[in-house]
C-alpha cells in the first residue's frame, strides 16, 4: 500500500494504483476524457492534469503511478488553466452540433465544457468534412465528432481482440478508422458496439431504425409485433431515471402497447425454444461422440467473430439460430398461421440489447420464413427515444402483461441476458432431460458473475459434463486456444459482449463494470420472480412442439431454427477489395466453414 | 520500378517464400516472366520467416520491405501483419505515421522541395505550389507515369542556399518558382543547362 496527499488530503492506495483513482478513492473527481479504467490510459487528452509536488510540469493523472509520499493538487489555478485549455483545443475541432447529435446531454465533452463553466471557445481550427461510415447496418462512424481519445481502439482490440480499427497518419491528419481508411462493414468489425459503449462522444453510434418502426406502425395495412431480449427489461428503465436493479418488463410492456403496437410478445419465449433445440443438440452430440465441445450461438457477434478468427470450430457451433432469429421465422410462419394473418403484412420489430442484431437480421441466412424474419431491430436506447418522442411517462405505467403465446416465457429464458446464462438454462433442461429426475437446485452459481473465463463440472447420473463460459471476446478466444490445445469441454457459452447482452452494444450509456453487476442482479432478481424457471417446462413452447414442430431438431425445427456459418477473412472483405491477398493467406484447416 | 509494374501484380508464381505454396499466379513459375519482383518478394519473404512472431520487429521489416519495394504495398502490409502477429490497423497505422514509409510506389525521380524555416521565409511555398502545378499532383504523390514523387521535408541542412530543393541526390538552392519548369525538363532528358550548385 503507498500513502499519498491529495489536495491535502492523506489517501492509502493499493501500489501501482494511478493518481485518477487515487483521487476517487478519496472523494475527489479528477476530470477525464482519453481514460478508461483498466482499458485505455494514455494521457493523451491532458484533462486530467495535476500538479505534483517537485515535478516542473502538470502531469497527466491516469498515467501517473502513485508513489509514497507524493504530494499531488487537483485544484490549483495553474491546473484549471490547463484542463480548460486543452478542452477549448479539443472543442476547437468538434463540431457544434450538439442539439441533433445522438450524445446530446448524455456526452462526455459537452458535461465536461459545462463542468469548466467554458462559455466561450478562444479558437476556431478549420474543419474540413469528413465522410461519415455508414456502411455497416449496425453501427455509424462519424469522424467529424471523434476526439481521437482511442477508447474505441482500446476496447476493440484488448477486451474483444477484433482489431478492426486503429489511429492513422499523424498530427493534424490523424484519424481513427478501419485499415486503408477502409468502411467498417469492410473490416473485421463483428459490430457488437462495445466501442459505441465507450465512445465518450456522438462519433460512434447505432443505425436508427426509429424512423421505419413509426412508418410500420403508422401503416394500417400492416400487423407489427414486437419482441424485446431478456437483457432489456434490466435496463430500459435507466434511460427513464429509474434506479439500477429495476427490472421493468411490464413497464416496458405497457410502453409498447401504447405505441401501437398490435402485439408484445418476448424474444425469452424464443429461449427457451432455444434451450430444448440447443439442449437436444447437445444431448445427441453427447450420445454420438462428438463434435465437441458444443459452442453456444445466440450472440451475433460472436458469430462473426468466429466465422472470421475460428472457422475451423464452426461444426462446433451450435446451428440453432439465435432466440432473436427463432422468433422472427417463428413469427412469419407459426403465428400467422395461428391468428391467421398474411405473412407479408406481418412487420417483426426486435428490442435489443445489442447493435450486431442488426447485422444478423440482415444474413441472407435469416429468412427461413420466406421473407426477411426480422424486419427492425431497435437498440434499448432507440426505444427510449420513441417512448419519449411519444410522450409516454414511464415511470408512471401500469405494469402489463406479454401477449400469448409467444410471449409466454420461463426464468431459464430471462437469464440468457447475463453471462452464464445460457448454460444455466441449458443445463436446467439438459439435466431433467438427461436424468428423468428434477433438480435439486436450479441455480448453478459457478456460471455466474463476472470472472473472465468460468468453468464448471456438473454430474449428470453418472455422466460429468464439463463447461465453460466466457465473455467478451478476447476472454473468448483464450478460451478457445486452449479447446484447439487439447482442453476437453462439453459445452461452451460464449457471448460477444462483457457481462453478457446486459453489457450489450446497444443498452443505455454509460455501460461500465459497475452498472453491469448491476444489471447482473437484476436479470437473476427477474429470474426468480417467475414462476417456471425451466425452458422445458414453458407450456407454450410444449404447445408449439405438439401443435406445430414435432420435436426438437426434428425436421421442421431443423429448417425455421437453425441455420449455417460461412467463412470470412480474418481482416475482412478489405483485403480482397484491394487486391491485397496476392499471398495466400493461412486460411487454416476447414477454411469454409459450413458452407 | 517500371511503369505498370506493380508488385502487387508480380508475384509471378514464385513458391510462397513462407507457406512453401504457389502464389496466385502457382505453377509458372519462372516460364513466361522472369523478373526481379519475384526475387524482392522471395527476399521479403525470408525475412518475415526470420521475424516471425516478431511484434517489436515491424518497423525493421517495414524498413527493409521499403527499401527492396520503394513502398509498402497492401498485401505486404497484410503478410506483414500475419507473419509477425500484429494487427492489420497497427501495420498501417505505422506505415501511415512515419514519413520514411509510403504507401504508394515512389517515382523515377524523388523531388523533395524544402520548407523549413529558412526557406518557407525565403519563399518556398511558392516553390512547392510551382512544382505542384508542373507535375499536375499533390505533395506527397506520384506522377500517373510514374516518373516523379514530390515530397516536403523540413530542412535539407541547407539553408545558405534557402530555398531549397533536392531531385534524387542533387541539390538545387536559390530556387524560384520559374526554375522549376527547366528542372524538370532537364530530369526529363537526363541532362540539362541548368545552374546547379552542386554538394552541400
Amino acid at each position: 500500500m503507498v500513502t499519498l496527499t491529495i489536495d491535502g488530503k492523506q489517501v492509502t492506495v493499493k501500489e501501482g494504483t494511478n493518481v485518477v483513482e487515487a483521487a476517487r478513492a478519496a472523494g475527489i473527481d479528477i476530470p477525464t476524457l482519453c481514460y478508461l479504467k483498466d482499458v485505455n490510459a494514455i494521457g493523451s487528452c491532458r484533462v486530467c492534469v495535476v500538479e505534483v509536488e517537485k515535478s516542473k510540469t502538470l502531469q497527466a493523472a491516469c498515467v501517473t503511478q502513485v508513489q509514497p509520499g507524493m504530494v499531488v493538487y487537483t485544484n490549483t489555478p495553474r491546473v484549471r488553466r490547463a484542463r480548460r485549455l486543452a478542452v477549448e483545443l479539443i472543442l476547437s475541432e468538434h463540431p457544434y452540433e450538439c442539439p441533433t447529435c445522438p450524445r446530446n446531454l448524455n456526452c462526455e465533452l459537452q458535461t465536461l465544457a459545462e463542468r469548466m463553466g467554458i462559455r466561450h471557445v478562444r479558437f476556431q481550427a478549420k474543419k474540413d468534412p469528413k465522410p461519415i461510415d455508414d456502411s455497416t447496418p449496425a453501427i455509424i462512424r462519424d469522424p467529424n465528432k471523434c476526439i481521437l481519445c482511442r477508447r474505441c481502439v482500446a476496447v476493440c482490440q484488448k477486451i474483444q481482440g477484433v482489431d478492426a480499427i486503429g489511429p492513422f497518419k499523424r498530427g493534424i491528419d490523424t484519424a481513427i478508422g478501419p485499415a486503408w481508411g477502409e468502411t467498417l462493414a469492410d473490416s473485421p468489425c463483428v459490430q457488437c458496439g462495445q466501442c459505441v459503449l465507450v465512445c465518450p462522444v456522438g462519433a460512434l453510434y447505432e443505425k436508427d431504425y426509429t424512423e421505419e418502426v413509426w412508418k410500420a406502425l403508422s401503416d394500417p395495412s400492416k400487423h407489427v409485433i414486437v419482441q424485446t431480449a431478456p437483457a432489456t427489461r434490466v435496463a430500459i428503465g435507466e434511460e427513464f431515471g429509474l434506479p439500477y436493479e429495476t427490472v421493468s418488463t411490464g413497464k416496458m410492456v405497457a410502453a409498447l402497447r401504447r405505441l401501437g403496437f398490435a402485439k408484445v410478445f418476448d424474444t425469452d419465449f424464443a429461449a427457451d425454444l432455444t434451450i430444448m433445440e440447443e439442449g437436444s443438440e447437445l444431448l445427441e452430440r453427447l450420445e454420438n461422440g462428438g463434435p465437441l465441445p458444443l459452442i453456444t450461438s445466440c450472440s451475433p457477434g460472436w458469430v462473426k467473430f468466429m466465422e472470421q478468427f475460428y472457422p475451423e470450430l464452426a461444426d462446433n457451433v451450435s446451428s440453432c439460430k439465435s432466440p432473436q432469429q427463432m422468433f422472427g421465422a417463428l413469427a412469419k410462419t407459426y403465428y400467422a398461421e395461428k391468428a391467421g394473418i398474411d405473412p407479408s403484412s406481418i412487420v417483426v420489430v426486435s428490442i435489443m440489447p445489442c447493435t450486431a442484431k442488426k447485422f444478423e437480421c440482415q444474413r441472407p441466412e435469416m429468412t427461413a420464413s420466406g421473407y426477411q424474419d426480422v424486419d427492425y431491430v431497435l437498440t434499448v436506447r432507440e426505444l427510449a427515444r420513441m417512448i419519449k418522442q411519444a410522450g409516454i411517462d414511464f415511470q408512471d405505467l401500469e405494469d402489463e402483461e406479454y401477449d400469448a403465446p409467444l410471449g409466454i416465457s420461463t426464468g431459464a429464458g430471462v437469464i440468457f441476458g447475463a453471462t452464464g446464462g445460457v448454460m444455466e438454462a441449458a443445463l436446467r433442461t439438459a439435466y431433467e432431460l438427461h436424468t428423468g429426475k428434477t433438480l435439486p437446485s436450479v441455480d448453478f452459481e459457478p456460471v455466474r458473475g463476472m470472472e473472465s473465463i468460468k468453468e464448471a463440472e456438473i454430474q449428470m447420473d453418472g455422466t460429468t459434463l464439463r463447461v465453460a463460459v466466457a465473455h467478451g471476446l478476447s476472454n473468448a478466444r483464450a478460451l478457445l486456444e486452449r479447446v484447439k490445445a487439447g482442453e476437453k469441454y462439453h459445452f461452451i457459452e460464449i457471448m460477444a459482449c462483457p457481462g453478457g447482452c446486459i453489457g450489450g452494444g446497444g443498452q443505455p450509456i454509460p455501460t461500465n463494470d459497475e452498472v453491469r453487476q448491476k444489471r447482473i442482479a437484476a436479470i437473476y432478481k427477474a429470474d426468480r420472480g417467475m414462476p417456471l424457471r425451466k425452458s422445458h417446462e414453458n407450456p407454450a413452447v410444449q404447445e408449439l412442439y405438439r401443435t406445430y414442430l414435432g420435436k426438437p431438431l426434428g425436421p421442421r425445427s431443423k429448417k425455421l431454427l437453425h441455420t449455417t456459418y460461412r467463412w470470412r477473412h480474418v481482416f475482412g472483405t478489405m483485403v480482397e477489395k484491394a487486391g491485397a491477398a496476392v499471398w495466400p493467406v493461412d486460411q487454416a484447416a476447414g477454411g469454409g466453414g459450413q458452407a | 520500378m517500371e511503369k505498370d509494374h506493380k508488385p502487387e501484380m508480380s508475384f509471378h508464381g514464385g513458391r510462397d517464400p513462407v507457406l512453401g505454396q504457389a502464389g496466385r499466379h502457382g505453377g509458372s513459375e519462372g516460364k513466361d516472366h522472369k523478373c526481379e519482383c519475384a526475387e524482392v518478394y522471395r527476399d521479403i519473404g525470408r525475412v518475415l520467416q526470420a521475424h516471425k512472431g516478431e511484434k517489436d520487429s515491424l518497423i525493421e521489416v517495414l524498413h527493409y520491405v521499403q527499401e527492396r519495394l520503394g513502398y509498402i504495398p497492401k498485401d505486404v502490409q497484410v503478410r506483414i501483419a500475419q507473419t509477425l502477429g500484429v494487427s492489420l490497423p497497427e501495420v498501417y497505422g505505422v506505415v501511415s505515421f512515419y514519413n520514411a514509409f509510403s504507401e504508394k510506389p515512389k517515382g523515377k525521380h524523388v523531388i523533395s522541395c524544402c520548407q523549413g524555416t529558412a526557406c518557407y521565409v525565403r519563399g518556398a511555398p511558392e516553390v512547392l505550389a510551382r512544382l505542384e502545378k508542373e507535375l499536375g499532383i499533390k505533395a506527397g504523390d506520384t506522377t500517373e507515369d510514374g516518373l516523379f514523387s514530390l515530397e516536403v521535408v523540413r530542412c535539407l541542412g541547407a539553408c545558405g542556399l534557402a530555398p531549397v530543393i533536392t531531385v534524387d541526390d542533387e541539390t538545387y538552392g536559390r530556387m524560384t518558382a520559374d526554375k522549376v519548369p527547366a528542372i524538370l525538363e532537364k530530369v526529363r532528358r537526363g541532362r540539362g543547362e541548368v545552374e546547379k550548385v552542386a554538394g552541400s
